[in-house]
């Protein structure tokens, strides 16, 4: 697989409903300003004028995270299912599928960033939402397991609205699910270091995203329990203006760091270079 | 009539103003209880509820989720919806329970968690999660009984256990049904109808494997006799309890983790050359 090529061809017209419309220009979702498209994927979808960081497709996010045909796509055959007969269900996957280019809501495999290895996840907002359902779930369970097999630490970028309602109690059920994979890693020695991009909200959140070791965020990205589609009036009193925000969330202790996206890349070499030190001297005491 | 009930009719008992909450069980149920409050960190959760008991003489730790009954007790537990500190209230007595080797007993019944200022303030969602995880290993028996209303992240925040039991009237769901049509129709009206498509009740949370007992309830509903209601869940508890008190705690935990690891439903099928390929 090739995500550099993935990435160039993709963002030239195939997924541009979330972030720019297709052409030479388009409007800044974040200042309405005029941009130019080749400018803005120049700049890693990030608005030059005012810093709003555009979402991702997984695709992209891989190209410009990890080391050039270092990842390995990992249960790649799981496709979801209907467990509950939910009305539209298997159209609205389908329809997803169609229109995102992915088979689900994350992407998950092996790479390396600047030579480390490391399990990775990649969430794709662009199929439904971003949504926790059984595949997602299951592919993070085993994300988690394989970086325990493999003794490497593991990178989850998250981008969901959070369990996926068409799923039902078992979409519920991933919330549990994950966040026991991630304690079972962590009680194996593996670091989880979780990056919330815009945005991660509600079963998501309130799962195993917020249960990294080190836990980062994109600047200006929707970060909450509740959605943004609870209205503000019901949530009490008066709101500050970056209630519900990655910088919300770091301002009371729930994240380490907001990142720019240009330096996400080194920011996760630095930890992983950090954890991988901390692992030599282990190897060293098994005399391994 | 109550045999048959329509899902959307299943809410609204399990709303129902004067269902038996967490602590009306509680009183009947155990021999004593001594109410401990809060989470060592930053407030006292009322929402939560939960400390010591004796169950037939056994000591035992209950948590639980508690609505209020009129107003002013309502406002005071927020509706039985809890906030960071609510979570790590039950988070602590959890861990008091595992400390001293006594059995979990955790009474689950929340519209939802809160969602407000200071639930994001205070962390609801790492404590939900926090939770989930840290039950999932805890090394000590945990029953969990929904005993209302199983609202999403609210409910899972409490509800992990090596055994989850549900009473018939009570309902499990990702989302509230009126939020459920609001995506879907756009309509909070259509709610009866998420409600069926949600699967929220006893009978389909036992189908999907999620719960291993639905505790049937007195004719019309727990709140018609909430004393044989509390007879029937002491008699499940105490069945359960000697159940798992027959495992050792690796086992036990080993069985926990692998009753949700197992959770999920989805179908294989090897991504195509082509689809690799050419992902647009």
């Amino acid at each position: 697989m090739n995500p550099g090529g993935w990435f160039s061809r993709r963002s030239r017209g195939a997924r541009e409903m979330d972030t720019v419309p297709d052409g030479v220009a388009s409007k800044c979702l974040g200042c309405d300003e005029i941009i130019f498209v080749r400018e803005l994927e120049r700049n890693l979808q990030v608005c030059s004028k005012c810093g709003y960081h555009h979402r991702l497709t997984s695709a992209e996010r891989l190209a410009i995270t990890v080391d050039p045909d270092s990842f390995v796509e990992t249960d790649g055959d799981l496709l979801p299912d209907d467990p509950l007969e939910f009305p539209g269900y298997v159209e609205k996957a389908s329809t997803a599928a169609a229109s995102s280019g992915v088979r689900e809501a994350i992407t998950t495999g092996d790479a390396t960033i600047e030579g480390l290895p490391c399990v990775i996840g990649v969430a794709d907002f662009g199929f439904m939402g971003g949504s926790m359902g059984s595949v997602v779930g299951e592919k993070i369970a085993r994300a988690f397991e394989r970086a325990v097999e493999r003794a490497v630490p593991i990178v989850i970028f998250s981008a969901s609205g959070g369990a996926r309602m068409q799923e039902g109690l078992v979409a519920l059920m991933q919330m549990a699910k994950t966040s026991a994979a991630a304690k079972r890693a962590s009680l194996a020695g593996v670091p989880f270091i979780s990056v919330l991009t815009d945005p991660t909200t509600g079963g998501v959140y309130a799962s195993y995203a917020s249960l990294g070791d080190v836990i980062l965020a994109e600047p200006g990205a929707v970060v909450g329990f509740a959605g943004r589609r609870v209205g503000r009036q019901d949530l009490g009193g008066h709101l500050p203006a970056n209630f519900q925000t990655s910088e919300f969330q770091a301002e009371h202790g729930f994240v380490d760091r907001t990142v720019p996206r240009k330096e996400m890349r080194a920011t996760l070499a630095f930890l992983l270079r950090f954890f991988a030190a901390s692992e030599a001297r282990e190897g060293e005491a098994d005399g391994s | 009539m109550f045999a048959n009930l329509s899902p959307w009719e299943e809410v609204l008992i399990a709303r129902h103003k004067d269902r038996p909450y967490a602590l009306d069980y509680v009183r009947m149920i155990f021999d004593q209880y001594m109410e401990l409050s809060g989470d060592r960190v930053w407030a006292n959760d009322e929402a939560v509820i939960g400390g010591p008991a004796f169950l037939d003489g056994r000591p035992v730790v209950v948590i639980g989720q508690q609505k209020g009954r009129d107003l002013r007790e309502r406002q005071r537990r927020n509706f039985g919806c809890a906030r960071g500190p609510g979570f790590r209230k039950a988070l602590r007595l959890a861990r008091l329970a595992e400390r001293f080797g006594r059995p979990l007993i955790s009474f689950v019944d929340t519209s939802a968690a809160a969602a407000d200022l200071r639930a994001e303030e205070t962390g609801v969602s790492e404590a939900i999660a926090r939770n989930m995880a840290e039950f999932a290993f805890l090394r000590t028996p945990i029953v969990a009984i929904v005993i209302g209303e199983g609202g999403s992240g609210g409910a899972m925040g409490m509800a992990v256990g090596d055994r989850v039991l549900m009473l018939e009237h009570a309902v499990f769901s990702v989302i509230p049904p009126e939020g459920c049509a609001a995506i879907l129709w756009r309509d909070k009206e259509q709610a009866p109808q998420a409600a069926t498509a949600l699967k929220l009740t006893a009978k389909s949370a036992q189908h999907l494997g999620i719960v291993e007992h639905v505790l049937p309830e007195p004719l019309g509903g727990a709140h018609r006799d909430p004393s044989a209601m509390a007879a029937s869940i002491k008699l499940s508890i105490t069945a359960v309890l000697e159940e798992l008190g027959r495992m050792s705690l690796d086992d036990l935990v080993a069985a926990r983790y692998a009753r949700y690891r197992r959770m999920g439903v989805w179908r294989t099928e090897p991504p195509s050359e082509r689809a690799a390929e050419k992902p647009s």
